[in-house]
């Protein structure tokens, strides 16, 4: 038997743990960002020149992080607003992922639903009162989001067709579908569409204020859905188990399909206040590819809309703050990309560590020691 | 007819940059992983082959081992991505889907980085006569096809030949459809998700390289690739992760991205400009219909690899 | 005969935290022959058996094959010494064919050519006289097809020594006959085969000798020429042991529940549930016993409506004569319905009709208590899911096997649990948390839950605490039906009582009580009658005060075919 012993267990073993205080959790979160941001001091050594010949200019590196959405309040103001459409997108996607149901075509949704809006106002713009016009533009955006997630939803529904490769391709399909118009909208050929003169959203005090509010009461409003309303309670039914929902006579496709309308339906707003607030104009890149950041988000949050609040303004944060970089530092624009990558990867990985109990088995066979 | 005949040359040529990708992305999914870093990684492919090259450009090398390192510099960054996605998702279990979309988000941003820095003088110069051998100075259409495009149908082939008639290629699969029982016959999950993973970023990564260095063989090259990312994991889908298929399948995507500025020359065929984006829009259309007609019909070999984006955890066996 | 020693385990424990699967357990197998492996659920033979094919590792003792001592840590060295397991649960891919699944894993020497692997394949099972077709793929075959499958992987590997863990359990007569046959050839080859099983005419039938086990002791090792039916089960079941559980007797036991003619067929075609016919009656407790996977799991859910492709009725006599109807349990609509079909009468008798009343005015009239039901209410719940069920207010409650998976959710706290049941209640859209979490604490309180708050989430729960949140809120309902399948399953001694105490609480105010359990001896204790069940079919109902052990034992092991032999 002694021989046997000492193969008992395996060197390391892993063991999911039951459950971790929150405080820790975020402890270990701050860690991971906190190791990423020194990665990403090292990242810029190497790629950017004035760094890699001075290294000790890594300071004003880390300063111009924070120089980029705080130093003037107009850099504040912009700051808050990609922070409010990048979480209004974040937003949308929630009740689907509580529902366990991927949605990865945000982008797709938000695009087609800039289109719709700015649709009606090309076509009725300077023809119905501007009031009625950003009615009809509001209707449009959201019926164009709902549309674009009921196909996939209604798909999974019936056939239980792939959800998460299906709204993929559903992004291209807008894009394309943007271009399109583009091409039969614009005379000239360039396909770049002159901002329209109608169908702007009225604003309050500052330029962005309205929207910012707007999307701050949305998210305290889908917490409450989510958490206080029985259709927020069915999503998650659905999501923690399909049998559960059958057992308590849950009507699983109902709720799929309700809750993908719901999250078109937000992605429209997204796609309104992106039409309608700000551009009055569209083009393949409206939405900028805020649709995949902003699955990253709601993930980070573990879908709770008010976490969210945080989540989105880190990775704004980041994303400006490197913007800010590659000016002051004069290299390429995507280095941003670069940096919320590195981050990204970084939390993405702490996760392990918050849900899983690492033991090592001791040498001598005895009871294995557990490491966080 | 003979302008047929180009076109389908060209729709090949261009074809072969989805053809590196999906055969890619269907290994890795084959192993259970749904990799949405492949655009990244064809990125990270394209920028190593291109650094390499930007540093023996003009150092008077020998043209085939020019060539042989670029390939090399390509493999290395794409793989070391893929090694960077296995880790987070294999290892730490980390969520496949975000796992990916950071990783394209970091790799097409790091791209752009090290792209912008590089003169495409230099890097492009290369041996260009090798690539498009044996048809290197050819008038017709043929003179766009070269060593590289031939790599990628040899690796299509071979992909196909090692899933479907090894014994590699049954362990893994096995791995990606239900990894439980793959561990209980004594299969190393771990180490065949890993392999399938670096292996399949590898090749995604040619494709990327290839793009730029060979098909487009111009400055602004890097710019629209990460775009054929996402179309190469539509192809997986057409193709119904079989590598062979996607040589037909992405001739079928090559054409349709690049019949708009082809058919302006028939004059049966009444075109306008908005006809462009509608035939560029088509693959994925399709790719739709394929989806939604194969879990219509269900059919057990035509769906993903049953186990595709869900962790592996032995001890919930 | 001089016999041959194959295997011997000598001293094998195994503990599962505080619990002891196997206690010092001692076997030899000899080779070339049968060994059935005898014992009750939960007995210890599946634990014992995955020790010796490499799935668990046993805390002590040895293991010695062909008389040297081994050391088993995995799969893969159990086939090293040549041993291979059956699992209950096919271990297959199944998009792969059958030699794809037989070759997947196994590491030859030369080319992988699936050719010769087919004929190979096809050698093995002409020796044996297995029927298979090596090119067809697992998700088109039987449940047989894949058991053949499972068996050939394994010869496949060179085993000498095969388990089979109840390999009968999912076949029909003839493919056991021919399972048999196929048993039957390899001892002749010099194989030893270890056969799991609880079918008494079976281990008769086919083994040489019977090990048997009781509580994860092995109790001991006999000749099958030399025994019979009433000693195996004796040997199985044991001594009577007396339980301190109350039992009243029934009052005014009524027909509650009437469930004629059930049948099903599972999604892969087996016929799970046989012409079930049975009576539960209000105020009595109607035991279930069987073997795991007789068809009891499948007959609660299809009486809960979660079996919609079920044949059969299932009524529900809702004992309502001269009670008034309430909106507690029925919706406007249903009251309409029920007073179109003339089912209620006013304290003078005089028939009511809602004809020409607004919503308003039969409101005001059924909260004044005084429309009443003619006669007892008779509802089909056929067809019916378990919405529709609800609606029609039948007040059927399920404690359902799958604590985790089906009965709560495990991320939520208690209080979000117990508004699974009734978050449908209360205002249009927003839920109420304030009677759930009312409820939840008067759970905690009365049934002594040890949880760090009503919202801590319930899979951090042990099992007794898990399971006392589940039947507490199915209480909580008022049932007039009560079905409970493995309440006490994992449970402590006193978490147990508990359950019983509440089950006959239950019992005392009325409700017809569906019992489901494995222990023979609870079983006994606790029920009025005792259904019992086998493979899918009724094969009894007994007075639970009169029943001895081996009368239930028999008719949970004995086939039909059997039966209809002695007959």
């Amino acid at each position: 038997m002694a021989q046997a012993s000492e193969h008992k267990e395996p060197l390391i073993h892993l063991s999911k743990r039951t459950g971790v205080a929150p405080l820790r959790a975020w402890l270990i979160r701050l860690a991971a960002v906190a190791l990423g941001l020194i990665v990403c001091g090292l990242a810029a050594m190497l790629l950017i020149e004035r760094l890699r010949d001075n290294p000790g200019r890594i300071g004003e590196f880390y300063y111009t992080f924070i120089k980029g959405s705080f130093s003037t309040s107009r850099k504040f103001w912009k700051f808050l607003k990609n922070l409010s459409i990048l979480l209004c997108i974040s937003l949308a996607l929630t009740p689907s992922f509580r529902m366990r149901f991927w949605n990865t075509g945000a982008e797709g949704q938000t695009l087609v639903s800039v289109l719709g809006c700015i649709a009606v106002d090309f076509y009725l713009g300077g023809k119905i009162p501007e009031w009625l016009l950003l009615i009809l533009m509001f209707i449009a955006a959201l019926a164009c989001g709902a549309v674009w997630a009921l196909i996939p939803a209604l798909c999974k529904a019936r056939w239980n067709t792939n959800e998460t490769l299906f709204t993929l391709m559903m992004n291209y399909v807008a894009t394309f579908l943007v271009s399109y118009c583009l091409v039969i909208w614009v005379a000239n050929g360039s396909s770049s569409l002159p901002k329209l003169k109608t169908g702007k959203l009225p604003t309050i005090g500052n330029d962005y204020l309205l929207i910012i509010l707007i999307v701050l009461l949305l998210a305290v409003g889908l917490y409450i859905y989510l958490s206080y309303t029985k259709h927020g309670y069915e999503i998650s039914v659905v999501g923690e188990s399909v049998r559960t929902a059958q057992y308590v006579g849950i009507s699983v496709k109902k709720v799929i399909v309700r809750t993908m309308l719901l999250n078109g339906a937000l992605c429209g707003l997204a796609g309104y206040l992106i039409g309608a607030g700000l551009d009055q104009s569209v083009t393949v890149n409206s939405v900028g590819g805020q649709g995949f950041t902003a699955i990253m988000v709601a993930w980070l949050a573990k879908f709770n809309p008010l976490v969210m609040i945080i989540t989105a303004g880190l990775i704004q944060l980041l994303n400006q703050g490197a913007a800010q970089i590659s000016q002051d530092f004069n290299v390429s624009g995507a280095f941003p990309d670069v940096i919320v990558g590195i981050i990204l990867f970084f939390i993405i990985g702490c996760e392990f560590f918050i849900n899983y109990q690492v033991h090592f088995r001791s040498r001598a066979g005895q009871e294995g020691r557990s490491v966080k | 007819m003979n302008m047929w005949l180009n076109f389908l040359i060209d729709s090949l040529a261009f074809g072969a940059t989805f053809m590196y990708g999906s055969t890619g992305e269907i290994l890795t999914e084959k192993a259970g992983h749904l990799n949405l870093g492949i655009p990244g990684i064809m990125c990270m492919g394209g920028a190593g082959g291109c650094l390499v090259l930007n540093a023996i450009g003009k150092s008077g090398l020998p043209g085939f081992l020019i060539v042989i390192l670029g390939v090399l510099g390509a493999l290395a960054l794409s793989m070391l991505c893929g090694l960077i996605y296995s880790f987070l998702t294999v290892t730490l279990r980390a969520n496949q889907n975000v796992t990916g979309l950071a990783l394209t988000t970091f790799g097409g941003g790091l791209m752009k980085v090290i792209m912008s820095k590089m003169d495409a003088t230099v890097y492009l110069v290369g041996p260009k006569m090798l690539y498009r051998w044996p048809f290197a100075g050819r008038q017709d259409s043929l003179q766009c096809l070269g060593v590289l495009f031939f790599l990628a149908v040899i690796v299509a082939l071979a992909a196909s030949w090692v899933l479907f008639r090894t014994k590699v290629g049954l362990h893994l699969r096995a791995v990606g459809e239900n990894p439980a029982t793959a561990d209980a016959v004594g299969i190393n999950v771990t180490k065949y998700k890993y392999a399938a993973t670096c292996i399949g970023s590898g090749i995604a990564g040619l494709g990327g390289f290839y793009y730029i260095i060979d098909y487009m063989a111009s400055q602004e090259a890097y710019l629209s690739l990460e775009a054929f990312g996402w179309l190469s994991i539509a192809l997986v889908i057409f193709a119904l992760w079989r590598p062979h298929l996607t040589i037909i399948g992405s001739t079928v995507f090559g054409f349709l991205f690049s019949a708009s500025s082809f058919i302006t020359n028939i004059s049966w065929i009444r075109v306008t400009m908005a006809t462009k984006p509608i035939l560029q829009m088509l693959p994925y259309v399709v790719t739709i219909l394929v989806l939604v007609v194969t879990s219509v019909r269900n059919k057990r070999e035509n769906q993903p690899p049953q186990s595709l984006g869900l962790p592996y955890f032995r001890e919930e066996r | 005969m001089e016999k041959q020693l194959a295997l011997q385990l000598r001293g094998i424990t195994k503990r599962f935290g505080r619990v002891v699967a196997n206690n010092h357990v001692d076997l030899d197998v000899n080779r070339g022959e049968i060994l059935a492996i005898l014992g009750e659920n939960g007995c210890g033979k599946t634990t014992l058996m995955n020790m010796i094919a490499g799935i668990y590792f046993p805390d002590e003792g040895h293991i010695y094959v062909d008389g040297q001592e081994v050391v088993i840590r995995s799969p893969k060295d159990a086939f090293d010494h040549r041993i291979g397991m059956i699992h209950q649960h096919f271990k297959l891919v199944d998009l792969f064919t059958a030699a794809e699944n037989i070759v997947l894993g196994v590491h030859e020497e030369g080319r992988y050519n699936l050719k010769e692997v087919n004929q190979r394949v096809t050698e093995i099972a002409g020796k044996y006289g297995f029927h298979i077709d090596p090119r067809k793929k697992i998700y088109d075959m039987s449940v047989s097809e894949k058991q053949t499958v499972e068996i050939i992987k394994v010869l496949y590997r060179g085993a000498d020594i095969l388990i089979l863990d109840e390999p009968t359990a999912v076949l029909t007569p003839q493919e056991i006959d021919k399972l048999f046959d196929v048993l039957r050839r390899m001892r002749a080859d010099g194989k030893s085969i270890i056969i799991i099983t609880h079918k008494l005419h079976e281990v008769l039938d086919v083994s040489d000798r019977v090990a048997i086990l009781r509580r994860g002791e092995h109790i001991a090792t006999v000749n099958t020429a030399e025994t019979n039916e009433s000693q195996l089960t004796e040997m199985m079941v044991g001594e009577k042991v007396s339980l301190d559980i109350e039992r009243n007797d029934p009052v005014d036991a009524a027909p509650r529940l009437e469930v004629m003619h059930l049948n099903l067929h599972n999604a892969e075609g087996l016929h799970v549930l046989r012409d079930v016919t049975f009576t539960a009656n209000g105020g009595e407790i109607l035991g279930i016993a069987g073997i795991a996977g007789s068809g009891q799991r499948e007959l609660l859910e299809a009486i809960a409506g979660l079996q919609p492709q079920m044949e059969g009725d299932v009524i529900f006599h809702n004992p309502k004569k001269d009670k008034p109807v309430t909106f507690f349990h029925k919706s406007m609509k249903r009251v309409r319905e029920l007073g179109a079909q003339g089912m209620f009468h006013d304290q003078n008798m005089k028939p009511v009709s809602f004809d020409g009343m607004s919503t308003a005015e039969i409101r005001k009239w059924v909260e004044s208590g005084n429309v009443l039901f003619k006669e007892d209410e008779i509802i089909d719940l056929r067809d019916k899911t378990p919405l529709e069920i609800r609606q029609l207010g039948v007040r059927l409650s399920f404690v359902p096997e799958d604590r985790l998976g089906m009965g709560l959710v495990g991320s939520m706290g208690i209080t979000d649990n117990m508004m699974l049941r009734s978050y449908r209640k209360g205002p249009a859209g927003f839920l109420d948390r304030k009677k759930p979490r009312e409820l939840a604490e008067e759970i905690i309180r009365e049934l002594k839950v040890n949880t760090p708050g009503v919202n801590s989430p319930v899979r951090r729960l042990s099992g007794g605490n898990v399971q006392k949140v589940l039947v507490g809120r199915e209480i909580a309902f008022t049932p007039k039906v009560l079905m409970a399948a493995y309440p006490v399953r994992g449970l402590d001694i006193n978490s147990s009582y508990t359950i019983y105490h509440l089950l006959n609480k239950q019992k005392e105010s009325g409700v017809a009580v569906i019992f489901v359990g494995e222990d023979l001896d609870v079983l006994l204790a606790l029920s009025d009658r005792i259904l019992v069940m086998n493979s899918g079919a009724v094969t009894g109902i007994v007075d639970a005060r009169h029943a001895t052990k081996e009368e239930i034992g028999l008719l949970m092991t004995k086939t039909d075919r059997a039966r209809k032999e002695e007959a």
